[in-house]
């Protein structure tokens, strides 16, 4: 390997593929060669960066330059003006709004309060290269775990670190290694669950496609502390990369003896293989991952018997999230005590989030553990796009409940977030701006969890269905008295009676939009309006006479022909037929149409003689 | 066909989910038929019924045929959050199917799916193996557009 004296690192996480890096590095690789600079340039294709929102992004080392939102039409740019006359191209470079340039990577204000520890190297070594992986410290660990420790050693090592599951739970993950270590089965299998499927949540991905060799690093530690030969990733279909990068790691591994029979010459043998999922949620859920691993539909069982006493094929089985997996190699590199230091009372070390929705700078962040929701959301998130304010965050997917300004400054921490009806789940965050209603968004959720309701048991297979009927019938403009309260009665009894995490967690949204937002359900059901006009039903157009110029443009747009009138007289919508397509209000030239919250009065009157005509003929 | 798939896994109950997933991946229609479903119950020594469970869990597997590309646009929280609805809208008009639907010159299958894990990107669609974010309603009508011209 000749030493070159730049080297380009081009983020090809999924985030900047999906608007274009593989382009980029394309046409690098032409203009490196027209101009005979290939022997000069290292191109390095990284896992995620994070800022994904800036993306397609790219660091140029030594100087550790940072381009964002880079299109193919810079490359001859950055190569002449960068690379050849050694002036980085300040125009793709990072500016705020005061305009201050952020030349480097280390200056971004997205990195400033990030601790990364299993995203450390993401975005900083070529995920497909072993030799960068052990250049970064990578193997040593095991090396040293296999050589110098027992089993036991290992598991005192994470119980002292204060490690617990990423994956949601955030039960001790010290524990689980404890009790099938002390498990006395000849057999015993470890799996590493990526079957992520939070919507919102996207570590798990990045991690198993920026560092393959972290993960399996931290599954073999884990397998030598409980005793485990074999283990499996099971990892969902729609990550297709990161199902090719940890094949790929699994190869290479062995290939150097790394994987195998007596590694690093103990008396340790490993071998693993990949296991894809085929498109279904409650897989994440570890008896359901285990139920598909054996190739049957992935319906969760009773526990006990917990995975970790009968599991795969009746073994004992030890199920981990990939991100916990993700901290165990750097968590024996610089010791239990250091790991411990980050964090608050009951929760150490960092967690990576996923920031999403309507927040400046989406990505996926790693920072320590008990950060405010504040600092998250406003000094690492850059605070919300496009002027808006902030309205409400949902932290944990389908399984979380959403969190209001009044709990900004929450240390972000498993208990913190447990009492006030939110979780940490696996790390999603999704920011929401005041102009989306709570009650539209809580039932975007409950239909989520009823699409993906296993229907093993019935609290979750028709409790959900019932709860997601009443969300439809309040936000269609048909909410009663009392179907709040029947809401809260469903959403408690679903949580209790259900199977498996899926079910119990599902009504967590509702109830807490119910808890903080309880007003807006209110309006819906009594004052048949929703503020926010997100519900169509409760909402309706309207032509404001004093600034209509009688273009007829909007009549002539409507699909429904529901516009009338004429020049002198403005035109007016008739609310009856109106199918809410929003056309008129795209197309007036001069913004005289808008949209009023509340269901129009001529509405409400028909829907009300419908339901006294249907009461009659029920009499 | 079918066979020689099934024959490069042990005929083992737990490779079920990969074998189906080769199946319906190298299949021109992207589905598994009912005769498939016979030789992989034979191979395997299951019950074809059981497999026939395992293959409609699932929401990836396929029981009729689909288009030669398979669009899955994501209808998760966070795409939603960034309008995914109306992309989906301007994708049923410029395709001229419904969800779950191919397009006549079998070309295009219109499916909505759960998160695909690039939400930084929202909204985001996959077609076949590619993924694509920051989708506009300008933007996914030429992308179907660059692929009808590619074929």
């Amino acid at each position: 390997m000749s030493l070159k004296r730049i080297d380009l690192l081009i983020c090809c996480g999924s985030g900047c593929v999906s608007s274009g890096a593989l382009k980029i590095k394309e046409r690098f690789h032409e203009v490196l060669q027209e101009k005979g600079l290939v022997n000069e340039i290292n191109i390095i294709e990284t896992g995620c960066m994070g800022p994904c929102d800036y993306g397609p992004v790219m660091v140029i080392y030594p100087e550790g330059i940072f381009y964002k939102k880079v299109t193919p039409e810079d490359v001859e740019e950055i190569v002449s003006d960068h690379f050849i006359k050694g002036r980085p191209v300040a125009r793709l470079m990072l500016q705020d709004e005061e305009e201050k340039t952020f030349s480097t990577q280390k200056e971004v204000p997205f990195y400033q309060k990030q601790v990364k520890v299993a995203l450390a190297n993401c975005g900083y070594i070529d995920p497909e290269s072993i030799d960068e992986y052990i250049a970064t410290g990578g193997y040593e660990a095991l090396g040293t775990v296999l050589t110098t420790m027992s089993p036991q050693d290992a598991i005192e090592v994470i119980k002292k670190s204060g490690l617990r599951g990423r994956g949601g739970g955030g039960f001790p993950t010290y524990l689980k290694w404890q009790m099938v270590h002390d498990n006395q089965a000849e057999e015993k299998y470890i799996i590493c669950n990526g079957d992520e499927g939070d919507p919102g949540a996207f570590m798990d991905r990045s991690l198993l496609e920026g560092d393959p060799h972290r993960i399996l690093e931290g599954m073999m530690i884990s397998a030598f502390a409980m005793g485990a030969t074999s283990g499996f990733f099971y990892i969902r279909a729609e990550y297709p990369l990161a199902i090719k990068r940890i094949k790929h790691a699994i190869a290479q591994a062995k290939e150097l003896g790394l994987m195998g029979r007596s590694i690093f010459g103990s008396k340790f043998s490993f071998d693993a293989e990949v296991r894809t999922g085929a498109g279904a949620f409650v897989c994440g859920e570890e008896t359901a991952l285990i139920n598909s691993i054996e190739g049957q539909r992935g319906n969760p069982t009773p526990k006990p018997p917990y995975p970790a006493v009968q599991g795969l094929w009746g073994k004992p089985t030890v199920v981990n999230n990939v991100e916990t997996y993700g901290n165990i190699p750097t968590i024996f590199l610089k010791g239990a005590d250091w790991f411990a230091s980050m964090g608050t009372e009951t929760s150490k070390g960092t967690k990576v989030f996923a920031l999403t929705g309507d927040i400046r700078n989406t990505g996926l962040v790693e920072v320590p553990m008990g950060i405010t929701l504040r600092e998250m959301i406003f000094d690492v998130g850059g605070g919300m796009s496009g002027g808006h304010k902030f309205k409400a965050v949902q932290l944990g997917g389908p399984s979380g409940g959403c969190l209001t300004t009044q709990h900004l400054d929450v240390p972000v921490d498993y208990e913190s977030l447990k009492e006030r009806g939110a979780m940490m789940g696996s790390g999603g965050v999704i920011v929401m701006n005041d102009e989306k209603c709570m009650v539209n968004v809580a039932k975007f959720f409950m239909d989520f969890c009823v699409d993906e309701s296993c229907g093993k048991c019935s609290p979750c297979r028709i409790g959900l269905k019932q709860m997601l009927d009443i969300l439809t019938r309040i936000d269609s403009g048909y909410g009663k008295e009392g179907d709040i309260e029947e809401l809260q009665r469903l959403g408690e009894a679903i949580s209790k009676l259900s199977l498996c995490g899926l079910g119990q967690s599902a009504p967590n949204p509702v109830l807490s939009t119910i808890r903080f937002f309880r007003e807006e359900y209110e309006s819906h059901i009594r004052d048949k309006s929703c503020a926010t006009k997100v519900c169509l039903d409760l909402m309706h157009f309207h032509i404001d006479k004093n600034r209509c110029i009688g273009c007829s443009l909007c009549a002539k747009k409507c699909p429904v022909s529901c516009i009338s009138g004429s020049r002198d007289e403005k035109y007016t919508i008739n609310q009856l037929p109106c199918v809410k397509c929003g056309n008129c209000m795209d197309v007036c030239p001069v913004k005289a149409v808008t949209k009023v919250p509340g269901m129009h009065p001529e509405v409400a009157a028909k829907r009300l003689a419908e339901t006294k005509l249907s009461h009659n003929y029920d009499e | 066909m079918t066979l020689e798939i099934c024959r490069k896994y042990a005929p083992n109950k737990d490779n079920l989910i990969q074998i189906l997933h080769e199946i319906q991946d190298t299949h021109p229609q992207h589905y598994i038929s009912a005769a498939a479903v016979d030789i992989v119950a034979e191979y395997l020594h299951v019950p074809a019924n059981h497999i026939y469970g395992v293959l409609t869990f699932y929401t990836m597997y396929s029981t009729t045929p689909r288009g030669r590309n398979i669009i899955r646009l994501c209808e998760s929280p966070p795409c939603y959050i960034k309008g995914s609805d109306n992309i989906l809208r301007r994708l049923k008009t410029v395709l001229g199917v419904g969800t779950g639907e191919t397009t006549k010159d079998g070309a295009f299958t219109l499916e909505l799916c759960a998160c695909l894990g690039v939400c930084g990107n929202a909204p985001v669609m996959m077609i076949n193996d590619d993924v694509y974010g920051d989708l506009t309603e300008e933007k996914v009508e030429e992308i179907v557009n660059k692929i009808r011209g590619a074929k």
